[in-house]
């Protein structure tokens, strides 16, 4: 059976940089992706980052995955799999995998999981009438393969994923007929909303969408106003004349993986969802089993980047590897924690302080 | 309010201006940044010392505005396309805007376009006087436009379908 010393399951920003913390310490990483490309979440993004310069802020997502992807490729202690789905992981260690059309088997000292996230669902009568998309599908369509996904959009959510994909909609010549979100206020950063509502997008927030209309595909949506018990204000119905409705209503931790492992995990809503419990070294309390980036609580790709790094130090620490590995990481935990030290990092920290009673 | 709808207030946007000698000197930058994200690509970006180092990087931005060029340079910085230039001494009708677009196809340079306000809205006409996008811009053009003075602290954005 194959072996590696490190195991790096997912390869967005936050396993693409663990995989360089870990062999920049001199540990053999196997690094694997089920996409025909690294980055995750990052190649998908054309916009310009936020976060720290450190984590390359002011960059356009696309253009950090390159960065990181070149890095890589030089380095000859890692070992990138692309279009490998690992399947499962058994508790004698073994890690299966479908890498092509063939089934693999491989085992591991340490293992990062660093999967992402995926997108939640919102229940609406049609919802599975074609013209609906998560707002994932939507970029991939449109920033990876250049295929516009309609005319007139109508956007659910106005946290930062639905704010950043309707500019790109706009970029890509398609009208966002208006933003709606049940809150009372807009979740995403202010700046991102600016953005949009200087182009002429409405944000309806206490909106929800009632309906898909339509027989073969999406022809309109049906949205209706919030009171403020989030209840729909009788008569407050409006009709949208729209062909593609994008869902931008959250993710949840791919917590799949995890529990195969055994990790204890808790369901903390202001993470995401199911979530493993972590030491600072971001183990999971599965012996030798680390997770880092979205997987770990969803948030952003900068926090992602230094949480992959220091789950890649640590594992790398574990095996001998390194040193003043522990000075390292001290200075990333504390990016990390100035990452999330402003008013948008208190839903972040709160939810972890749950998550370590 | 303002996070319910994403649109500065007229009083939100006047307090970010800077006294009334400095906007008499010549242009100078407005950041339109009032919440606290993790971002500071502004501070990083320019090369004057104008904008306060970061304590924290979630800290809102803060101009000296003795150090302020109005070069420009934050325009583009800025991942949340919250800097603008404003000179108010660009003629005695006219103030020059400089702000960022990350559309195509880009304006021609004296031709007339609508001047769109913080809601898309034409709130009047403006004139192009120049249009940047070289390769360090990274695909966030800037361009500068000049507006009459009565609406230079409402318009944010251009407009090329009506135009
Ligand atoms: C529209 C949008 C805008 C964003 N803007 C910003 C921003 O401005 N700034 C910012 O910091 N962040 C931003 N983010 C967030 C950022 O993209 C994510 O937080 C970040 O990508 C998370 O990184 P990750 O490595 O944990 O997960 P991902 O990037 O999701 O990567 C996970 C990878 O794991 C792979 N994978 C999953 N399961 C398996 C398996 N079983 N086997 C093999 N491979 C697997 C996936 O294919 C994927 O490549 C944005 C996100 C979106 C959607
Ligand atoms: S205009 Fe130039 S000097 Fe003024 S804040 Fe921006 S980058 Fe600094
Ligand atoms: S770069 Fe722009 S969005 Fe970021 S802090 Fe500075 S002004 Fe605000």
């Amino acid at each position: 059976m194959l072996h590696t010393e490190i195991a790096i399951i997912g390869g967005g920003p936050a396993g693409m940089c663990a995989a360089i913390a870990a062999a920049g310490q001199g540990a053999r990483v196997t690094l694997f992706d089920r996409g025909k490309r690294l980055g995750g979440q990052l190649v998908k993004q054309t916009h310009r980052f936020f976060g720290s310069e450190k984590e390359y802020a002011g960059t356009r997502g696309v253009d950090i995955a390159k960065i990181l992807y070149d890095q890589i490729e030089k380095n000859k202690l890692i070992d990138v799999k692309t279009d490998a789905t690992v399947l499962a992981f058994y508790n004698d260690g073994v890690i299966t995998y479908e890498e092509g059309k063939s089934y693999k088997r491989m085992t591991s000292e340490k293992t990062i999981i660093a999967a992402g996230a995926a997108e939640k669902m919102l229940l609406f009568s049609n919802n599975d009438l074609p013209g609906v998309y998560g707002a994932g599908a939507v970029q991939t369509l449109m920033n990876e393969h250049g295929i516009v996904p309609g005319n007139n959009v109508l956007m659910v959510g106005a946290g930062n994923i639905g704010l950043i994909v309707s500019y790109q909609l706009m970029q890509a010549g398609v009208k966002v007929k208006a933003i709606i979100d049940a809150a009372p206020k807009i979740g995403g950063f202010l700046v991102h909303a600016s953005k949009v509502r200087r182009l002429g997008v409405p944000i309806l927030t206490s909106h929800t969408i009632k309906e898909a209309v339509g027989k073969e595909f999406v022809e309109g949506a049906v949205i209706c106003e919030l009171d403020e018990k989030w209840q729909p204000i009788p008569g407050a119905d409006k009709k949208l004349d729209v062909d593609i409705i994008c869902l931008a209503v959250g993710l949840s931790p791919q917590s799949e993986l995890l529990r195969h492992t055994g990790c204890d995990m808790k369901y903390v809503p202001s993470l995401g969802g199911y979530v493993p419990l972590r030491d600072e070294n971001l183990q999971t309390t599965a012996s030798g089993v680390y997770v880092a980036g979205d997987s770990a609580e969803v948030e952003e790709a900068s926090s992602a980047m230094v949480e992959g790094t220091i789950a890649g130090l640590s594992a790398a620490e574990a095996l001998g590897y390194g040193r003043n590995v522990s000075d390292l990481k001290d200075s990333f935990k504390k990016d990390l924690n100035t990452l999330r030290a402003g008013a948008v990092g208190e839903k972040i920290r709160s939810g972890l302080k749950i998550l370590n009673c | 309010m303002f996070n319910k709808t994403g649109v500065a207030t007229k009083s939100m946007v006047e307090q970010k201006l800077p006294s009334k000698q400095r906007r008499e000197k010549g242009p100078y930058a407005i950041f339109e940044c009032f919440q606290e994200i993790p971002c500071n690509p502004c501070s990083t970006a320019c090369k004057s010392n104008a904008v306060k180092a970061f304590k924290n990087i979630n800290d809102i931005p803060e101009i000296n505005y003795d150090n302020c060029t109005g070069c420009g340079l934050c325009v583009s910085a800025c991942p949340g396309l919250a800097c603008f230039i404003i000179d108010e001494t660009y003629s005695d009708k006219e103030v020059m805007l400089k702000m960022p677009y990350e559309f195509l196809p880009l304006p021609e340079v004296a031709s007339t376009i609508d001047a769109l306000d913080r809601e898309g809205n034409a709130v009047g006409k403006a004139k192009v006087l120049k249009v940047q996008d070289n390769k360090n811009l990274d695909h966030t053009n800037v361009i500068t436009i000049s507006v009459p003075k009565e609406i230079f602290l409402d318009v944010r954005s251009i407009g090329l379908g009506r135009g």
